[in-house]
């Protein structure tokens, strides 16, 4: 929005000129500079890590890491991906990020609906209740939590170590659990922009209260829930602190947490290390690369308060 | 709407006089299939929330006054001083937790010291950066998309994939920072990671690095919401782009300058996946959310403690908490 306004701003002070113009220009070039030299910045840790990645180890233990090029390599690759069993991990990725997503989102959505369109009468202390819920340190809850989990028994289907802790369920649980006031918060705010002439048409067609969530609020909240879909895969995909607390093995961890074990096991080789920590980004860089506005919209969702 | 419902309505003649009665009734009363859904919507959530969120959050409260390991049971029975701690398990502590941990561990004071370094510095370096990035994209210059997307890669990346990539930048021997200045020998290496007196800072410039991109997106989609006629106003009465920025855009965006704080601090809390991939979190990155982790799933668990120093991070949480749900339920309990 304001990219197509801003020019017609400076557009006439430009055009005043005189005096004005010259510290006005000085300003573009500086901030320009300051926008390359921490682009710069930034993308170097990456870029290095990227690099050492991608040269043998032979080539880096002779030249050293900070060196030119003498080959290029995706064996690296090869090797993090074969040596480390990461398909293993990224399948507990998946496991855990793709129910907690669509059960979040669905869960959500449902509270979401009823605080904004039905009178319950402590709907604003419930939304402070799930709001609130979403913003405390993980740490405050994680002692009992951690009880909790060793108390809980599963069926064994759920879960082989028969048990809440060590299982992915119970990943999946906590993840459901934290996020869900996050986005109650979300589209409570998104669904209260709904004109209530929308319900009130509904009603009289006689339409239940699941038939006016179900097929006429949740439809319209598609940009907000997509928006919200792309924030939590990456929030969830990357989650390390509930899966190094809750799970004790390594071998049911997801990929984010299994990355402090690849370290241990590839603690004499720097560019596997390296080529496994490009392989675990790469979910992250594909949702960075094609669904950006959507990852930035649902930050934004979150943080503009209608 | 009421004509409508009247026309649609098949006892219209002698229900006219009730219309605004049943309209009421409408909003109020549900049919028993609605009530069950609005049960269901509404109770499962609900439980899920309480149950995995609430009741721990109450239970490291209640658990922070006993002194238990985890094995045996709980009881009401206060502890008896000058025991072995075996006989001493599962009993009310009282705040010796909190004196114990005020006075006699070591961690302590040095974890709350370096979690207020943490938070000094997203105050006052991360979070103006992120804003300053934000601010230069927002007027517009050239390449502002192409900035914007290098500066928000970071935010990306999870924290553990960032410690991780950071350690080819601060290592000892190849690292990128040490050879470019020549300080990799094995006798004038800088241990950046390593050294108690730098690991801090080396891990805050991590932090700061993802930080103020995730800074920048929050408020850049607060700047895009400003209604660009203000600015205009500003400009038709000559304020520069500095006072512009103080003087009209800042108080307006208030509410996001709240969730950016909120943000800030409560980040700056939660502070755990870099110094723990880094190196578990001792030997100078001690902070509280490491000390409760190390206390209850290490090999000597020692629950009250741990939960009395979850406590501490519950209580200076609840500030931010608090300031934020205030600034933006106070309408809504008004209306």
């Amino acid at each position: 929005m304001s990219a197509d306004t801003l020019p017609r701003i400076e557009a006439p002070a430009r055009r005043t000129g005189g005096p004005g113009a010259k510290p006005k220009a000085w300003g573009q070039i500086a901030s320009q500079v300051f926008l390359i030299v921490a682009s710069v910045l930034w993308l170097l840790p990456i870029a290095f890590a990227l690099y050492v990645a991608i040269r043998p180890y032979s080539d880096t233990r002779k030249y050293g890491y900070v060196s030119m090029p003498h080959h290029i390599t995706f064996q690296n690759f090869r090797d993090a991906w074969t040596q480390s069993d990461m398909l293993h991990f990224f399948w507990n990725s998946v496991l855990i990020t793709v129910p907690a997503v669509i059960i979040v989102l669905c869960l959500a959505s449902g509270v979401a609906f009823v605080l904004t369109r039905v009178n319950v009468k402590v709907n604003v202390a419930l939304l402070i209740l799930f709001t609130a819920g979403n913003l405390l340190p993980q740490q405050v809850i994680i002692t009992p939590l951690y009880r909790i989990y060793l108390k809980i028994t599963l069926p064994h289907f759920l879960s082989s170590s028969g048990l809440m802790y060590n299982s992915i369920f119970g990943l999946v649980v906590i993840n459901v659990a934290f996020q869900l006031g996050f986005c109650v918060f979300v589209l409570s705010n998104y669904m209260k922009s709904i004109p209530g002439e929308m319900y009130e048409a509904a009603l009289v067609d006689g339409a239940s209260l699941w038939t006016r969530f179900w097929r006429l609020t949740v439809p319209l909240c598609r940009p907000a829930l997509a928006a919200l879909a792309t924030l939590l895969t990456t929030w969830i995909y990357n989650d390390f602190f509930w899966a190094i607390t809750l799970m004790s093995s390594g071998n049911k961890r997801p990929v984010t947490s299994a990355l402090a074990n690849l370290q241990g096991q590839f603690v004499s080789n720097q560019n596997l290390i390296a080529a496994a920590a490009m392989i675990a980004a790469v979910p992250t860089l594909v949702v960075y690369i094609l669904l950006q506005k959507q990852f930035i919209a649902g930050l934004s969702l979150g943080s503009s308060k209608g | 709407m009421s004509s409508a419902s009247q026309v649609h309505d098949p006892a219209a003649a002698e229900a006219r006089t009730e219309v605004p009665a049943r309209r009421r009734r409408r909003m109020r009363k549900m049919t028993p299939r609605d009530r069950i859904v609005v049960a269901v919507l509404l109770g499962i959530p609900l439980l899920l929330d309480l149950a995995f969120v609430w009741f721990p959050a109450i239970g490291t409260v209640l658990l922070s006054f006993t002194k238990w390991n985890g094995v045996g049971s709980l009881h009401t029975k206060s502890c008896v001083p000058n025991m072995p701690s075996i006989l001493n398990n599962g009993c009310v502590y009282g705040i010796q937790n909190y004196h114990q941990a005020a006075t006699i561990y070591p961690e302590f004071w040095p974890a709350v010291r370096h979690n207020l370094i943490w938070l000094a510095v997203f105050v006052v370096i991360a979070t103006p950066l992120g804003m300053l990035f934000a601010v230069l994209i927002d007027r517009g210059i050239r390449g502002s998309r192409m900035y914007q997307s290098i500066l928000f890669l970071p935010v990306m990346l999870s924290l553990a994939l960032v410690g991780i990539i950071w350690e080819f930048v601060y290592s000892q021997n190849y690292g990128l920072i040490n050879t470019v200045i020549g300080r990799n020998g094995n006798d004038n290496a800088i241990d950046w990671l390593g050294n108690p007196h730098l690991n801090l800072w080396a891990v805050l410039l991590e932090a700061t690095w993802r930080q103020a991109g995730y800074v920048m997106v929050l408020y850049l989609a607060g700047l895009k919401a400003v209604d660009p006629s203000l600015r205009e106003a500003a400009l038709v009465d000559g304020a520069n782009a500095w006072q512009t920025f103080w003087k009209i855009v800042f108080p307006v965006m208030r509410p996001i300058n709240i969730v950016i704080m909120v943000v800030t601090v409560i980040e700056s809390l939660r502070a755990f996946d870099l110094v723990y991939i880094t190196n578990k979190g001792i030997n100078g990155l001690e902070l509280l959310s490491v000390l409760v982790t190390t206390n209850i799933v290490g090999e000597t668990q020692r629950v009250g403690f741990g939960s009395a120093l979850g406590v501490v991070l519950l209580v200076i949480s609840l500030v931010p908490i608090s300031i934020f749900l205030y600034q933006t339920f106070r309408r809504e309990e008004q209306s």
